[in-house]
């Protein structure tokens, strides 16, 4: 109580003749709450600027003038202020506000979705009249319209809070919704024909106070007080919190969790609405091995046939009995919780005895990169006046919360952004300096920025560009926030930038992964030569000797090694842990040639993906909505996930499924519940020291992990020197959509259209200059591939670069990539016509 | 075709290059295209939107505040004709019952030659003048049936020259001096405006 007295920035204000301390400068509403004093209100959010807009919140405030009455969302705390939330004043506003919003409110109420969380409801009962003295016609409109292809827009119910156009406008940067007319006829709608075509819509519906906004997938699918409901993680590489709600074991909606450190409530329509999936009919639900004419298991048949687990296990028991570790390997793990991830290192390390165990498809930065560089938070960097530098793709796309609260930095507090991304994203707009270096180059391009060295031209970025980047990187602190960016660019280039960028004082670094808990595979050991708590082979193996016992000596072989492995026919058996290679992997050649020659490959996954349909056993596992664990993002970060349903058919958790193969190898492995694996890492792992898991239910923000530098940064040695992109060639770009073929976006019905087809992206002028039509059909070539594709003009793609998301239906950029390179120069030819 | 034509677009170009920031140019290009076509079609706001680099939701929502911006066609004479309190006392719902009698068509509705179309108003403030009407928001005072019906004929017949067609603002265009523009520049680093420094309010 001392403590907080001596708070210079606390005041003292009387609450309904209480009196308490508040935060000084904090919103009336705001401070109210926390002195526990509930504040009707509809327009007001705390993640959005204040309007007040439905004068809900009137309360009576005295600033030494007598009292008035004031909107608490519009007023900020000052000292000595007496506000009465009670009076017999108040409680005549708050029924008069509540009968003028009701009289064009329709009372559809048992029909609307919203009834039984609704507020507009619950404050009407709690403040407003009981009887309705309108006698006239309502207003009317058509009910509900589709204002995209997953939200639905109801204008009688809307009650004009501007909450929704204020989301799309100041949080998202989609004002692609507004008020429309006035007065009597005032209504939020679209343009005529122009959707709300935003990743990020399903979260209008959460915000709307009313039922005026509805989802199409959870449209009349339960009442608020049937639904069960839970706090868990969405495992994305940002631990996104969400609400799971459920009903009859159904999951009916996901919902955004408040967390102050992560997503501020909010979710990108791709996570919130991919619970569709994980119910699809498509789940794995049974084992299946490989077989054919009269379902029997037969290893050169031709399809999958369902087995039994007994079955299924005593496949994998013989291929294991006795193999040399040498040749079995393990590929993904990324989807799993850090405690399934935990029990398959120590069945493949420990039990196994194999090395050959990476989490990585190819695509992400070295586990070096990611443990090795100082981390930050997303908070520590999004701090008024610091800088942050962006050598990431479109994060709108890939990484939606980041992208928000990078924005919000941006526009609200300050924060200066240096954005080095090879083509303009929906950041560019608001970046301090908003650079697009061509692919490869951006080791010097960031060489340049860091030490004020500055040449005229560099990586196709002017030197006046590149000073004015650097001055922003003085006398502040710096945050880089790095990924791949595109599979264009080899991990090189990034690795020499943050090679410069490590040299700037007091710099931090939050890298970004392309797959839910990569972070968490990392430091439960899921890479070649590591261990769990960042324990390496060679350091790390007293440590886990007294319980995993035939523990490697030699580290292993990663991802593309494995590959390179098992189409030389030195692997026997592979286990895919939830990883498709043939989908993700970028030498698409390779994966397809491994999965060939390899003899037995054990399964484990959610769906039947291409690499999949290729194995030899097939283990169905539980979802994150169907199984207990933790997650760790890629602040590392760890939050709870919680099982809400149960698993379909005979699916089990991965971790049990661990558990299950070392008991058939003659091993217990210790874990009965995923409780148990903390207990075992807890004293053998000093960077999880602290984490209570019983404790994380009640940590919204979780546990971070706060260790660095236990497995060290490599820096760049070679300079690798710029290759100018001659005049017939464009520098080819590959990107990332949020919603294109991927296993979850397909499997839910709700998304699978939201994706588009494949095509090449130029810019106007490099469009004019090849003389092509849009849509046309062109190919490109690329060493000695060719692929045949539609172009189209897309101006944020720079000159004479090229841009292809991959993983979208149509032509498989992949083709294009050359092994080894640092970047890759396409050719396009107009004039060959398609042959197909 | 109803984005901008060639001519207007260049106006809106230099229209915009006035403005420090696009989005100011927004209602001044809405009354040109209302100029253009008589009223602001879907096709021109998207044009708008795509010239002050706005969604054509947002040039939607400010278009719709603005009564006097047509979103529907109306007559090459628009009639607006008041029933404020004072008109209202002084014969307004008269003028209106004979407008619709005169005309043949319903408040909202144009007539078959395209030439008028009336609707009764909010209060114009020109209430010592009442009943009073605008034809394409030019005044016409103390309006009698028979003075209605007058306005009507010198219209059809041409003999009504002070009237241009609906949607023109003014007959001169506004034509701003290089050296006195705002200019394209960031808010932040523009000047202060000459006549702050000349009443010396900057200092």
């Amino acid at each position: 109580m001392t403590e907080i007295q001596q708070d210079s920035d606390l005041i003292s204000v009387t609450i309904d003749g209480q009196e308490v301390k508040v935060k000084s400068g904090e919103v009336l509403i705001d401070a109210c709450e926390e002195a526990g004093v509930d504040i009707p209100r509809f327009c007001y959010h705390k993640r959005m600027s204040q309007v007040g807009m439905c004068r809900m919140c009137i309360v009576e405030v005295d600033t030494g003038r007598g009292p008035s009455l004031q909107p608490s969302c519009m007023m900020d705390v000052s000292e000595g202020m007496v506000i009465d939330t009670q009076s017999e004043e108040i409680k005549k506003i708050q029924d008069g506000v509540l009968e003028f919003l009701l009289i064009n409110h329709p009372l559809d109420c048992p029909v609307c979705d919203k009834g039984g969380e609704c507020p507009l409801q619950d404050q009407t009962m709690a403040y407003g009249p009981g009887e309705t003295r309108f006698v006239e016609e309502k207003r009317h409109f058509e009910k509900p319209i589709p204002i995209n292809d997953n939200v639905y827009l109801d204008r009688e119910r809307c009650i004009l809070c501007d909450r929704c156009t204020r989301f799309a406008d100041e949080v998202v940067g989609d004002p692609l919704i507004q008020f429309i007319d006035r007065g009597n006829s005032t209504q939020v709608n679209t343009f005529p024909e122009d959707p709300f075509a935003s990743y990020f819509s399903g979260n209008i519906v959460q915000l709307c106070p009313v039922g005026a906004l509805t989802a199409k997938p959870y449209r009349f699918k339960a009442r608020p007080w049937d639904l069960e409901e839970i706090e868990s993680t969405y495992p994305n590489p940002l631990g996104d919190r969400i609400v799971v709600q459920s009903s009859r074991d159904q999951v009916l909606r996901l919902q955004g969790l408040d967390s102050e450190a992560v997503n501020w409530g909010w979710l990108s329509d791709k996570d919130r609405f991919s619970f569709e999936a994980f119910q699809s009919e498509y789940r794995l639900d049974n084992p299946l091995v490989r077989g054919g004419g009269l379902n029997k298991a037969d290893k050169s048949g031709t399809g999958l046939v369902a087995a039994s687990w007994a079955g299924a296990m005593s496949i994998i028991t013989e291929s294991l009995n006795g193999a040399d570790p040498d040749r079995v390997a393990v590929i993904g793990g990324a989807r799993l919780t850090n405690e399934s991830q935990y029990a398959w290192t120590k069945l493949a390390k420990g039990i196994i005895g194999t090395d050959h165990v990476s989490a990585d498809l190819g695509d992400d930065l070295q586990p070096h990169v990611l443990l090795g560089l100082p981390r930050a938070t997303i908070s520590e960097a999004c701090q008024p006046n610091n800088t942050i530098v962006l050598l990431t793709p479109d994060l709108k796309e890939e990484y939606g919360t980041l992208f928000i609260r990078l924005r919000d930095a941006a526009k609200n507090l300050g924060v200066k952004i240096i954005e080095l991304s090879p083509m303009r994203t929906a950041l560019s707009a608001d970046a301090a300096v908003s650079l697009h270096p061509l692919p490869g180059e951006i080791g010097n391009v960031v060489q340049a920025i860091t030490t004020g060295d500055i040449p005229r031209e560099v990586g196709g970025i002017s030197g006046e560009d590149l000073s004015l980047a650097h001055s922003h990187l003085k006398d502040t602190n710096v945050f880089v926030i790095v990924s791949r960016s595109s599979m264009g660019q080899s991990e090189e280039p990034i690795i020499e930038a943050l090679t410069s960028l490590q040299e700037v004082d007091n710099c931090r670094f939050l890298p970004l992964v392309r797959r839910a808990n990569t972070m968490g595979a990392l430091d439960m050991g899921m890479a070649p030569g590591l261990l769990p708590g960042r324990n390496t082979l060679s350091s790390g193996s007293s440590v886990f000797s007294d319980i995993w016992p035939n523990l490697p000596t030699e580290s292993g072989a990663n991802t593309k090694q494995i590959l390179q492995k098992a189409a030389d026919g030195n692997i026997d058996t592979l286990f895919l842990l939830g990883a498709d290679p043939l989908t993700d992997f970028p030498d698409k050649a390779l994966a397809k040639a491994a999965l060939e020659r390899t003899n037995t490959i054990i399964s484990v996954d959610l769906f039947v993906t291409p690499s999949v349909y290729e194995s030899d056993v097939v283990l169905p596992a539980a979802s994150f909505l169907e199984a207990d664990g933790s997650h760790t993002n890629v602040e590392g970060r760890i939050t709870s996930i919680r099982q809400k349903i149960t698993p379909p058919g005979t699916a089990r958790p991965d971790w049990m499924i661990a558990a299950e193969i070392s008991h058939r190898l003659g091993h217990d492995l210790g874990i009965d519940t995923p409780e148990d694996i903390w207990e075992e890492l807890s004293s053998r792992s000093a960077v999880h020291g602290g984490l209570d898991y019983r404790k994380l239910d009640h940590q919204p923000d979780g546990h971070l992990i706060t260790a660095t530098g236990r497995i060290p940064f490599i820096p760049a040695e070679e300079r690798i020197e710029t290759r100018p992109v001659d005049s017939y060639a464009m520098r080819l770009i590959l990107g990332r959509r949020m919603f294109d073929q991927g296993t979850v976006t397909q499997m839910s019905p709700s998304l699978t259209q939201l994706a588009e087809k494949s095509d090449l992206r130029i810019n106007q002028y490099d469009f004019e200059r090849l003389g092509i039509t849009e849509g046309a059909q062109v190919e490109v070539t690329s060493g000695g591939a060719n692929i045949s594709i539609s172009v189209k003009v897309d101006n944020r793609v720079p000159r004479s670069t090229a841009l292809i998301y991959s993983n979208l239906e149509g032509a498989d950029p992949r083709e294009l990539l050359i092994e080894g390179a640092h970047s890759i120069d396409i050719r396009i030819d107009p004039t060959v016509k398609a042959s197909a | 075709m109803s984005r901008l034509n060639e001519e207007n677009l260049r106006i809106a170009r230099q229209i915009v290059s006035r403005y420090p920031k696009k989005k100011s140019a927004l209602i001044p290009l809405l009354h040109l295209s209302q100029e253009q076509n008589g009223m602001v079609t879907n096709e021109a706001m998207e044009h708008i939107a795509e010239l002050v680099e706005v969604t054509p939701a947002e040039v939607l929502g400010t278009c719709s505040f603005y009564e006097m911006f047509k979103r529907h066609p109306v007559g090459e004479y628009q009639i607006n004709i008041c029933h404020g309190i004072s008109c209202h006392l002084l014969g307004a719902e008269d003028v209106l019952e004979h407008a619709e009698k005169s005309l043949g068509v319903k408040e909202g509705e144009i007539t078959q030659d395209g030439k008028f179309s009336f609707e009764g108003v909010e209060c114009i403030a020109a209430c010592t003048e009442a009943p009073c009407l605008q034809v394409n928001y030019r005044y016409v005072n103390r309006v009698s049936s028979d003075e209605f019906d007058q306005l009507v004929t010198d219209l059809k017949n041409g003999q009504n020259t002070q009237i241009p067609k609906h949607g023109t603002l003014a007959k001169t265009r506004q034509n701003i001096q290089s050296e006195k523009l705002a200019g394209p520049s960031e808010v932040e680093n523009a000047s202060p405006p000459v006549w702050l420094q000349r009443n010396k309010e900057d200092q």
